[in-house]
């Protein structure tokens, strides 16, 4: 198993949105999230990323391969396209792979200014950062958001092709159909009681 | 830390990264005394050691809200969290480059604004000696007010506020060193006073950052 979710309750500003998430995904494997606005996948893929802890239960994946990836890029306006996803490479000490511009079609766009890009553009060389820095266990937090339909089935292609079928695993949170062959969990029936206590910041100060 | 490092030092020389603005926040404050306080000469002799650092501080203070801020604002943070890189790591790496692109150009142009005050020549390597020893610790406790106040909208006058207690000690010997070699006395103590406070902060404080940006973080 390359990532086992047990038990997982976690919170939001003290209060616990979700209880009792369990799940295992095993090399090649993704998970789609689904749920309405606001039921906590935003907060789940936090804390399964290790942003947070989880108020109980554990989850478990290979020491240094997990990812994160949010609506946020990280990108740096003043860098241009190589400079800010080199910065990438040498931080989790890897060689640049050179197709990764091929495949977000970053070619053209290699040494303009981040902050000269278009919104998608932007979004694609956010998402190029997950093909540099080679690891394994994605949590990727709506990662199709301004993305044109070419740009999600590229997106789609490189996450089968070049992620799962290396034995990386994913978990993806997202409103639209990214054409994987991966089960869809809903988060609907994991919503916790609100009068519950425990979110209390106390055990981790 | 060295790929950070050289990020961080890119963006502050490139446009809008407020490489300068300490720079010449010191040079603007440096000038306007001599007017404010008139021009005779035995007074500034006098108030420059206390002057120079006072404005070097204010210089360091400026620019601290940058140092995680805009790494917060663009998520840039998250991601430096869940890399390789130990926060810890992260935290040391900022406090370095905020020194490198405040406190040294700081040091090196003091002595030119020196002669402006009419500093005592005798003063002029006590000067150098303890900016160059004291602002590293500037860069270092505003890297860990800054990290506490993370999160916070418009949060650089709750840093200020922070912050400003922890300089003063360091002001206090820096001040001082350069006012005893004005006078020609021997400036030991308030330079190992210094270099021990920016030790200090350099073994602690990395990790006192790293626990506020994990909670900030959360």
């Amino acid at each position: 198993m390359m990532l086992t979710v047990e038990n997982v309750t976690c919170a939001r500003g003290g209060m616990p949105v979700l209880s009792g998430v369990s799940f295992a995904l095993d090399a090649g494997q993704a998970l789609v999230l689904r749920g309405p606005n606001g039921c906590g996948k935003t907060t789940l893929l936090r804390t399964l990323a290790g942003l947070q802890s989880p108020l109980a239960g554990s989850v478990t994946f290979p020491e240094d391969e997990g990812a994160y990836a949010s609506h946020a890029d990280g990108i740096k306006a003043q860098l241009s396209v190589t400079e800010n996803l080199s910065f990438w490479a040498d931080v989790h000490g890897r060689p640049m792979p050179d197709d990764v511009f091929t495949s977000f079609d970053l070619d053209d766009l290699r040494d303009r200014l981040a902050g000269t890009l278009s919104a998608g553009q932007k979004r694609r060389l956010g998402l190029a950062r997950l093909g540099v820095i080679g690891r394994k266990v994605l949590f990727l937090d709506e990662p199709t958001v301004s993305l044109d339909g070419f740009s999600v089935r590229m997106f789609a292609d490189f996450l089968r092709d070049k992620h799962l079928a290396q034995g990386g695993v994913a978990v993806i949170a997202t409103h639209i159909d990214l054409g994987l062959d991966a089960p869809e969990m809903d988060l609907t029936p994991f919503k916790a009681d609100h009068t519950a206590t425990g979110g209390s910041d106390e055990a981790f100060l | 830390m060295i790929a950070l490092l050289a990020r961080d030092l890119r963006l502050a020389v490139r446009a809008g990264g407020g490489f300068g603005l300490g720079l010449a926040f010191f040079l603007i404050v440096i000038v306007l005394i001599p007017f404010g306080v008139g021009p005779e000469a035995s007074v500034l002799t006098r108030i420059a050691p206390g002057v120079l650092w006072v404005a070097a501080l204010l210089a360091a203070l400026l620019s601290l809200d940058r140092i995680f801020a805009l790494d917060h604002e663009d998520g840039s943070l998250p991601l430096l969290a869940t890399s390789p890189l130990p926060l810890e790591g992260v935290a040391l790496t900022k406090g370095v480059a905020h020194w490198l692109t405040t406190g040294l150009p700081l040091t090196l142009a003091a002595p030119a604004l020196g002669f402006l005050l009419n500093l005592a020549p005798a003063a002029y390597p006590y000067l150098l000696a303890s900016l160059a020893l004291g602002t590293p610790a500037l860069s270092m406790i505003g890297t860990f007010g800054a990290a506490l106040t993370v999160g916070i909208r418009r949060g650089g006058l709750l840093l200020s506020l922070l912050v400003l207690p922890l300089y003063v000690p360091t002001l206090i010997f820096g001040a001082e060193a350069v006012r005893l070699g004005s006078d020609g006395l021997s400036a030991t103590v308030p330079l190992a006073m210094l270099s021990g406070i920016t030790l200090f902060s350099y073994a602690l404080l990395p990790f006192a950052t790293a626990a506020a940006l994990r909670i900030n973080l959360r």
